[in-house]
């Protein structure tokens, strides 16, 4: 037991690896799956418990082989890493749970194995992403993970082409982004001789303002902000989200811009925040959070005039990036924090919207554009019940997660910047209620003309669905746990400045 | 002015190269041609590391009885040991997925395809009109 918890910082990234091999040899669907779902369920369990071990320690710093730094890779757990270590094993390992239906009925049977081994690649890249402390690792987990998501984009094929060109275009500008972060790590390296987070932090400083380090500086947020999908250099998202598998759209949607958002945060505020404190957060005031408030817009306004219920989804998940790079932009204490905030509820919010929309989407057998969805909410009443709860959570109302983090943004968008800025997050938030009650709209209140029957829901899909939906509630209602540990988190990262 | 661009020689070929392999990215219609883009992009990163690493006169960093041996940074080198596989498998994945393309639409040109595409979506709604 004491052998586990030494290497959890390790096990929470290799047990995912390490299965997706066994998981690629396998020719029994059933099988795989099952392992699938062991492995992400180990994750889940390991994670749970580096949760209960950081409550002890402050942070948990782990030397890969032995080597210590600066020499060797450290995997670092902090009370920031720990929030989307959660979001990815949790969400994952539930995704998992409801994968399965849907990848028989949308990927040829003999690749459906092969499908999970990417799937589990993914979640070990998103994992070693967050914990580790080196930034050229982080490259290595960045391509991991985006490639296998790559690949699993463009295995949507089967049911439209499209997906091939979108799984492209996710290639092509992710490949760009990627190398935009390597030529910054390798200036910073030319400078200061080191790759490991913390020893960059320290190293940082003596070099004054040295234009390889500005430069350095400007290449690895602009390569990561290609992966978050901040505003002007998102376009790869509405089609890979909207033309992937559907287990693929809920798992990418939920974690992987995600925990891009999180390195976005380690880069501005660990590595060059103790330095550059003018110049980064100027440069986070001045441009991100302008990029932040378009976003919010654009997004929206896509998404209301968008028919294909997927794509609609993704458009939607453009503007609420929006909302959480927002928070991050502030570069105040309560700002990081709501950032945060948002960055967990979101990912409950869209895990439960796709998940809702992809199982109708099982159920009828075709794809849900808003033209087709006539009534479709009461054939399948406890599918459209999970789907209204995680839809009003979308736009805020009270009692579910979207209104705490809505609460908590325009709270901190308030004390830094006035009346102007909650002003626009009110209007964008309730531009997104047109969207949401069109959607509503039609899958209630349009009845059919032809009688239409009930169709019989599954078990196995509806179970996943409700925890989410309970969640949504349940966090909207006691929000306590996610607020203290958002400002737990931002107070380490301010406080790491000061 | 003649040392600005011989004594930096490396810099101004790794400018250069990246220079072109982002052009090519972005212009070229040809999803193939966007690819060989993309790893002269990356070459060019390459290219970067190891003039970094690089020391004139130095050798490689073999323990010899000479204490006083200049050798050159072997730590740019194994990192770009990591990036070229990187590269190797984003180019491999690149290929694999134009050649599905290519079956898929029957041409890997992307005006043809988003034209293929807007053909498609107009016969779907016409179906859904009647």
């Amino acid at each position: 037991m004491t052998f586990i918890i030494k290497n959890l910082p390790i096990l929470i990234v290799i047990t995912p690896l390490m299965f997706s091999l066994i998981v690629a040899v396998l020719s029994n669907n059933r099988l795989a799956w099952i392992l699938s779902t062991f492995a992400s369920f180990l994750t889940m369990i390991f994670s749970i418990l580096l949760c209960f071990e950081l409550s002890n320690n402050s942070n948990i710093s782990y030397y890969l082989g032995n080597w210590p730094p600066p020499l060797g890779i450290e995997y670092v757990i902090d009370k920031v890493s720990i929030i989307p270590i959660i979001i990815v094993s949790v969400i994952g390992f539930i995704a998992t749970l409801y994968a399965h239906n849907f990848f028989i009925l949308e990927i040829d049977r003999n690749l459906v194995s092969k499908t999970y081994s990417l799937w589990l690649l993914t979640i070990a890249g998103l994992m070693g992403l967050i914990t580790t402390a080196d930034a050229f690792n982080l490259f290595v987990f960045l391509e991991i993970s985006s490639l296998s998501a790559v690949a699993l984009v463009a295995l949507g094929s089967k049911m439209d082409r499209k997906a091939l060109i979108a799984g492209y275009n996710y290639l092509i500008l992710g490949a760009v982004g990627a190398t935009f972060y390597v030529i910054g790590v390798g200036l910073l390296y030319g400078v200061t001789g080191t790759l490991n987070m913390s020893d960059l932090a320290q190293k940082i400083p003596a070099l004054g303002l040295n234009k390889s380090v500005i430069v350095a500086f400007t290449f690895m947020m602009l390569g990561i902000m290609v992966k978050a999908a901040v505003f002007p250099l998102h376009i790869w998202l509405p089609n890979a989200y909207a033309y992937a598998p559907s287990p693929v759209s809920v798992l990418l949607a939920a974690t992987a811009t995600k925990v891009s958002i999180y390195i976005l945060v380690r880069i501005s505020y660990t590595i060059f925040g103790p330095s550059y404190e003018i110049y980064t957060f100027e440069s986070l005031r001045y441009v991100l959070l302008y990029l932040a408030i378009l976003a919010m817009f654009a997004g929206t306004i896509m998404a209301i005039f968008e028919k294909d219920v997927k794509k609609l989804l993704a458009h939607s998940s453009v503007a609420q990036i929006g909302y959480i790079v927002l928070g991050i932009s502030l570069a105040t204490s309560p700002g990081i924090a709501s950032g945060f905030i948002h960055l967990i509820n979101h990912a409950l919010i869209k895990a439960g919207l796709f998940m809702s929309v992809v199982a109708m989407g099982y159920y009828t057998l075709k794809r849900i554009d808003v033209n087709s969805i006539t009534g479709l909410g009461r054939q399948v009443p406890i599918t459209f019940f999970a789907f209204v709860i995680c839809a009003l959570s979308l736009a805020g109302l009270p009692l579910t997660v979207g209104f705490i983090s809505k609460l908590y943004l325009i709270k901190a968008a308030f004390m830094s910047e006035g009346i102007w800025l909650p002003f626009l997050i009110l209007v964008s938030s309730a531009l997104s209620l047109i969207y949401i009650w069109k959607l509503i709209e039609g899958l209630w209140y349009n009845k059919t003309n032809s009688k239409s029957e009930k169709i019989k829901e599954l078990p196995e899909i509806y179970i996943p669905l409700l925890i989410i939906s309970f969640l949504n509630i349940y966090f909207g209602i006691d929000a306590d746990l996610i607020i203290d540990n958002s400002f737990i988190a931002s107070d380490a990262l301010i406080s790491g400045i000061k | 002015m003649i040392d600005q661009i011989f004594g930096v020689w490396n810099y101004w070929i790794v400018f250069i190269l990246m220079m072109i392999g982002l052009y090519i990215v972005i212009s070229k219609k040809s999803l193939l041609k966007k690819i060989v883009g993309l790893a002269l992009f990356q070459t060019s990163v390459f290219l970067l590391y190891i003039t970094f690493g690089k020391i004139a006169g130095g050798t490689a960093p073999i323990l010899t009885d000479n204490v006083n041996e200049i050798y050159s940074n072997p730590l740019p080198h194994v990192l770009i040991l990591t990036a070229i596989v990187v590269g190797v498998a984003t180019t491999a994945l690149g290929l694999a997925l134009t050649v599905r393309i290519n079956k898929a639409y029957g041409s890997i040109n992307e005006n043809e395809i988003s034209a293929s595409d807007l053909v498609e979506y107009h016969k779907k709604y016409h179906e859904v009109k009647k």
